[in-house]
């Protein structure tokens, strides 16, 4: 059974350790739409794959956070990338199995999955 | 919506916008009486009673951008569905306290679904709201306060991945045992 002395445990560990996310200028985000339209979609199991699959390549610089309703409720579950000097990419019908890919070539190499994309949508 | 723990999420999610600092989620099971009841009490802004009538009809939201808001109306008819209902008590200020019962055996009724997970998004989106999960079953119970948790970590935040992955551990187990308990001694 998982006790509160268990995370003291992890904390005494963890205070040792660099690692810990700084929010700067260098960062990538990751934005989830999480409203009512998003979460009715499937947007909780595509943020909990984004928060996995960052935690597992260790990616410190990429931060994956939640908005509300971005508008295009037709679209979701949308996820949206900011990376520094780079146009804002919208994905959008996002399912888990698309995470692996568009961590992959988006955040890690830097080159946008433009399939998944607002864009290609819809051709 | 698929699952009851995705209905406490967009609801609590309201709390969050509220400015709420603390958000308590409660699930109790009574099998004698057939009901499953769900609250959601934050301490945010709360609502005039104007609001409270409103706020439950799909074609009222807070927001400029648009006209419809569904989250409460959704979670009202899942109640409704299986012979139970949804209330609001709020009081601007204070904050607000959402309660919906559900015939426990009702065919219509959703399944509870992956309150981890909801837990999880919750806290990983806002660290710095605590939130105090308690669950019971038939008198007994179990909880999970980040409050507490935040006395253990200190200056580490709650939403580092490490952190996280313990929270939901610690659910997932505590959940079990009171779904399971194991059999007493003879």
């Amino acid at each position: 059974m998982k006790s509160l002395a268990e995370l003291q445990a992890l904390r005494d560990q963890m205070k040792n350790k660099i690692g810990i996310r700084h929010d700067s200028d260098t960062n990538i985000r990751v934005v989830v739409g999480m409203a009512t339209c998003g979460i009715a979609a499937g947007a909780r199991p595509v943020l909990q794959a984004f928060t996995e699959e960052v935690a597992k390549r260790n990616l410190t610089h990429v931060s994956v956070q939640q908005t509300g309703c971005i508008g295009i409720c037709q679209y979701e579950p949308v996820v949206e990338v900011y990376a520094p000097d780079q146009e804002k990419v919208t994905y959008v019908k996002v399912t888990p199995e698309m995470v692996p890919t568009i961590v992959t070539n988006h955040i890690v190499n830097g080159t946008p999955v433009t399939e998944y994309t607002i864009g290609a949508s819809g051709k | 919506m698929q699952e009851l723990s995705l209905n406490v999420l967009d609801v609590a999610e309201n709390s969050v916008r509220a400015g709420a600092s603390l958000v308590e989620i409660t699930i109790e099971e009574d099998t004698a009486a057939d009901r499953l009841t769900i609250t959601i009490t934050d301490n945010g802004c709360g609502m005039t009673p104007e609001q409270v009538e409103r706020v439950q009809d799909p074609f009222f939201t807070t927001r400029t951008t648009r006209r419809v808001g569904l989250g409460v109306p959704f979670f009202k008819m899942a109640a409704e569905l299986t012979g139970g209902g949804l209330t609001i008590r709020s009081q601007v200020g204070k904050g607000t306290a959402v309660t919906a019962v559900f015939g426990r055996s009702s065919v219509d009724r959703m399944p509870l679904g992956d309150m981890t997970q909801t837990l999880l998004t919750l806290i990983g989106g806002n660290p710095e709201i605590d939130f105090d999960y308690i669950r019971i079953l038939d008198g007994r119970r179990m909880e999970a306060d980040t409050r507490q948790f935040r006395q253990v970590l200190e200056d580490i935040p709650l939403n580092t991945p490490q952190v996280l992955s313990f929270i939901g551990e610690y659910l997932e187990e505590n959940t079990k045992e009171l779904l399971n308990p194991p059999p007493c001694e003879p």
